[in-house]
C-alpha cells in the first residue's frame, strides 16, 4: 500500500519541482526576481477572495476534464468538447432565457437542454466512427468548427439583442434560472467575501465527479468500459460491444461536456455574450491528462491549472514578469507529470508483468497438471 | 494505443509551450523587452519621474494609473499599442505610476484584474468594450476609485466611470473619401477583422464615404471572422488573401479594420504592386501605420484612419491627476480630433483641402455619417 501511494504521488510532486525549476530560469532569463514572483504570488494566491476565483475557474476546468478522461477511459480522443459545450451553453442560454419557470425547475431545465446538446453533438462523432469508422480525432475537430464559426456565429447573429452597447448579446436569464452563489455558506467559516460569488455549480461538478468515479469503477458499464479500452479484443470476446461502448462513451462524454459553459453563465453572465469564455475545451484535455482520468486527480489538476491562472494576475500587476509564464508553467507542468508517469508506470507495470508471469505460470502448471489426470481416468 | 496517448501528450504539451512562447514573440520587441527589462523599465520610470518633477511643474500629486488590456496586451501594434502610447506619455509627462496587465488568454479574468488594480490604483482602465460588465462590478464595488472604459457604454453606469467613445464612421468616412478619390478604377474594398457591430461603424463610414464621391464606385467588403471567433484580429495570412483576391478582382485601395491582420493587407498591396507594375494601395487604421509598419510596405500605405486612444487615456489621466475627473460619455469625433487621418508619407497631400472640406461639413452636421452599413 506504501508503495501504491508512491506510485500515486511521486509524478505529480516530481512534475511540480521539475516546473517550479524551468519556470524560475525563464524568469532568470526574463530578468525577474523568481522569488519575489513566486512569494506575490502565493500571498495574492492564498486570499480568500483568490481562492474563491481559482473554484470558479477550476469548476468548469473540471467538468470538462472528466468530460475527456470519459473519452479517454475508452481509449477515444475526444477532443470536441469544445465545439461541444460552446455550442450547448448558447441554445441553453436562449432556452433558458425563453422560458419562465420556478427557480430550481428553471435550471434544471436548462442543465438538462445543455447535456442534450453537448450528448448529440458528440454522439455524431460516434455515430460517424460507429458507421463509417471515422477516426474520433478528425471528426471532434471538424465538429468543432463547425460548431463553433458555422452554427454559434449564426445563432448569435440571429439572437443579438440590439442595444445601446457593442457588444452581441443574448437575452438574460430570468433571475429563476440563476444559480445562486454559495458565499453565505462559505462566510460561516471565513470572514466576509469580499467582491466575487462563488458559484453554485461547483455542486454540480462535485456531483458530476462522484457519478463518473462510481459509474467508471462500481458498474457494468463502467467496467466495459474500462475493458474495451484496455483490451478492446478480449473484451468484445467477453460479450461486450464495441460499437455500443464507443457510443456510450461519445454520449456520456458530450453529456458532461455540456455543462462546461454553466457555471459562468448561471452564475455570473446569466447572458450568452462575447465575453463568454472559450477554450476551456481544450484546456480540459491537459487537466485530464494531469489528473490521470480519476476524478479526484482530475479535482486536483483543476485545482492546480485554475490557481496558476487566477494567482498569476499579480505577477503583472506589481511588474513581477509578464503572465505568459503561467502558460509555459502549465506546459511545463503536463510535460513532467507525463513523463513521470511514463517512468512510474513503466515500473508499475514491470512489477505487474513479472506477477502476471508468475501466475500465468501456475495457472499452466496447475491445467497441465488437470489435464494429465484427466486423460489418465 | 498507449504509446499513441503518450505521444498525444508530449506533443500537446509542446503546443502549451509553444502557445506561450509564440504569444512572446509576436511582440517580440514589446513583450520580451518589456519582461527583459522589467525592474530596468520600473526604474527608469522612476528616473523619468524625478527628473520630470525636478524640471518642469508637473503636479506633485501621486496618482496611480492601473491599466488593463484586452487579451493580447501590449505589442499588437493597433488598439492596445494605442492606449500604451497614452499612458507612456502620461508618465513621462505627469509623473504618474503606471501599472499594466493584460487578460489570459480566453479573457476570463478581466474583473479579477480591475478589482486587482483598483486595490492599487486611482484611475482604472479597461481597454476594449468586452470590459463593460466586469468594470460596471468593479466600479461598484469600488466606488472611491475612478474607472475609464475605451469603446465601452455601459448602461447604468456609476459616476466614478468615464466611457470613451469614438467616432470611428466619421474617420472611415474621411479615408473613404481618400480611397474614392485616388481608385483609377472605380473600384475600392474594405476588409474587416470580425464581424461585429464595433467595426460595422468603421464599414458604415468607410462606404458611406466613397459613395459621397461617386455613387457609382464598387466597393468589395469583407470580414475574416465572424463572432464568436476573434481570430480575424490577429491573422494576417487570412487579410493578405483576402486583400489579393481583391486588388486580383479589380480593386485598387483597400481599407482595413482589422488590427494585426493588416499586415496581411500591406503585404498583398506590395507584391501585387510589385508583380503587375501598376501601384495599388492599402488603408491603415488606428494609428499612423505608415510609421509602424515595416519599412518594406509603408510605401503603400495611402493613409491612415486615426483613432485617438492613446488622446482619450492621456486626456483622462490628466483630469485625474489635476482633481478634475468626470464620469460619464465622451465622445471623440472629428471636432475634438478624437478621430482623423494622417498624412505622413504625403500620398494625399494633393486632397487634403478635400478632406478638411469633408471634415468641416461633418463637423458642422451638415453632412451625417451612418455609424451601421
Amino acid at each position: 500500500m506504501g508503495k501504491k501511494l508512491f506510485y500515486v504521488l511521486a509524478a505529480p510532486l516530481v512534475a511540480v519541482g521539475v516546473a517550479l525549476f524551468i519556470s524560475s530560469i525563464v524568469l532568470l532569463f526574463a530578468g525577474a526576481n523568481p522569488l519575489s514572483a513566486y512569494q506575490n504570488m502565493w500571498e495574492f494566491g492564498t486570499r480568500l477572495e483568490t481562492l474563491i476565483e481559482t473554484l470558479n475557474r477550476a469548476t468548469p476546468l473540471y467538468l470538462s476534464g472528466i468530460a475527456v478522461a470519459i473519452g479517454f477511459r475508452m481509449n477515444l480522443f475526444n477532443i470536441g468538447i469544445e465545439g461541444q459545450y460552446v455550442l450547448a451553453a448558447i441554445i441553453a442560454a436562449k432556452v433558458g432565457a425563453e422560458i419562465n419557470l420556478p427557480p430550481i425547475l428553471h435550471v434544471t431545465v436548462i442543465i438538462v437542454v445543455a447535456m442534450i446538446v453537448g450528448a448529440f453533438w458528440s454522439g455524431l462523432a460516434g455515430f460517424l466512427k460507429v458507421t463509417r469508422n471515422v477516426h474520433e480525432v478528425i471528426s471532434t475537430i471538424m465538429l468543432n468548427a463547425i460548431a463553433v464559426s458555422g452554427i454559434v456565429s449564426y445563432l448569435l447573429s440571429i439572437w443579438d439583442v440590439p442595444d445601446a452597447s457593442l457588444d452581441t448579446a443574448l437575452k438574460e436569464i430570468p433571475e429563476s434560472g440563476w444559480m445562486p452563489s454559495l458565499n453565505g455558506f462559505v462566510e460561516i467559516f471565513t470572514r466576509d467575501i469580499k467582491r466575487v460569488e462563488l458559484w453554485g455549480f461547483i455542486l454540480v461538478a462535485a456531483a458530476v465527479g462522484v457519478a463518473y468515479h462510481v459509474l467508471i469503477n462500481r458498474t457494468r458499464v463502467g467496467y466495459d468500459l474500462r475493458a474495451s479500452g484496455e483490451n478492446a479484443p478480449a473484451a468484445e470476446a467477453s460479450g461486450t460491444d464495441p460499437k455500443k461502448m464507443i457510443m456510450a462513451a461519445m454520449l456520456l462524454g458530450g453529456a458532461v461536456a455540456g455543462l462546461v459553459g454553466l457555471p459562468e453563465l448561471l452564475g455570473d453572465a446569466h447572458e450568452y455574450n462575447l465575453r463568454f469564455t472559450r477554450g476551456l475545451g481544450f484546456a480540459g484535455i491537459a487537466v485530464a491528462l494531469l489528473g490521470r482520468n480519476h476524478a479526484v486527480g482530475i479535482a486536483i489538476g483543476a485545482f492546480v491549472f485554475g490557481w496558476l491562472d487566477r494567482a498569476s494576475g499579480v505577477l503583472e500587476v506589481r511588474g513581477d514578469a509578464p503572465r505568459e509564464i503561467v502558460a509555459i508553467m502549465q506546459g511545463v507542468i503536463i510535460l513532467a507529470a507525463v513523463i513521470a508517469y511514463a517512468v512510474v508506470e513503466r515500473k508499475r507495470r514491470e512489477d505487474e508483468a513479472a506477477a502476471a508471469a508468475a501466475a500465468t505460470a501456475q495457472v499452466l502448471a496447475e491445467r497441465q497438471a488437470a489435464k494429465e489426470q484427466g486423460g489418465a481416468s | 494505443m498507449r504509446k499513441q496517448l503518450w505521444l498525444f501528450s508530449v506533443v500537446l504539451a509542446f503546443a502549451l509551450i509553444a502557445a506561450a512562447c509564440g504569444g512572446d514573440s509576436d511582440d517580440d520587441t514589446t513583450t520580451t523587452t518589456a519582461a527583459a527589462g522589467d525592474s530596468t523599465e520600473t526604474t527608469a520610470a522612476a528616473t523619468e519621474t524625478t527628473a520630470a518633477t525636478e524640471t518642469t511643474a508637473v503636479p506633485a500629486v501621486d496618482t496611480n494609473v492601473g491599466l488593463v488590456y484586452d487579451i493580447g496586451g501590449r505589442g499588437d501594434q493597433s488598439f492596445n499599442d494605442s492606449a500604451a502610447a497614452g499612458l507612456d506619455k502620461a508618465t513621462a509627462e505627469l509623473g504618474i505610476t503606471p501599472s499594466e496587465a493584460s487578460a489570459n488568454n480566453d479573457g476570463s479574468n478581466r474583473e479579477e484584474l480591475l478589482n486587482l488594480q483598483a486595490d492599487e490604483s486611482d484611475l482604472v482602465f479597461g481597454i476594449g468594450f468586452l470590459f463593460g460588465d466586469p468594470m460596471l462590478a468593479a466600479a461598484t464595488a469600488s466606488p472611491d476609485v475612478n474607472f475609464g472604459i475605451v469603446d465601452g457604454f455601459i448602461e447604468g453606469a456609476p459616476e466614478n466611470v468615464a466611457m470613451l467613445l469614438f467616432a470611428e464612421e466619421q474617420g472611415s468616412f474621411l479615408v473613404g473619401v481618400a480611397a474614392a478619390m485616388k481608385s483609377e478604377a472605380g473600384h475600392v474594398g474594405f476588409i474587416g477583422g470580425v464581424n461585429m457591430e464595433l467595426i460595422q461603424k468603421f464599414e458604415a463610414g468607410f462606404v458611406a464615404g466613397v459613395h459621397a464621391v461617386d455613387d457609382a464606385i464598387v466597393i468589395d467588403r469583407q470580414y475574416i471572422t465572424e463572432p464568436p471567433d476573434f481570430d480575424g484580429f490577429n491573422d494576417p495570412a487570412s487579410g493578405k488573401v483576402i486583400a489579393q483576391s481583391m486588388f486580383e478582382g479589380g480593386a485598387d485601395v483597400v481599407y482595413h479594420a482589422a488590427g494585426g491582420s493588416g499586415n496581411g493587407l500591406f503585404q498583398a498591396a506590395k507584391e501585387y504592386s510589385d508583380a503587375n507594375g501598376t501601384k495599388v494601395w492599402a488603408i491603415g487604421v488606428d494609428s499612423d501605420q505608415y510609421l509602424t509598419a515595416g519599412d518594406d510596405v509603408k510605401d503603400y500605405i495611402l493613409t491612415s484612419m486615426l483613432k485617438r486612444v492613446d488622446v482619450s487615456v492621456y486626456n483622462t489621466i490628466k483630469e485625474q491627476a489635476d482633481g478634475m475627473f468626470a464620469g460619464g460619455v465622451k465622445i471623440f469625433d472629428l471636432s475634438v480630433d478624437g478621430v482623423g487621418y494622417s498624412v505622413t508619407g504625403g500620398f494625399i497631400d494633393d486632397i487634403v483641402a478635400d478632406l478638411d472640406d469633408w471634415k468641416a461639413k461633418i463637423v458642422s452636421g451638415e453632412v451625417v455619417v451612418p455609424s451601421t452599413p
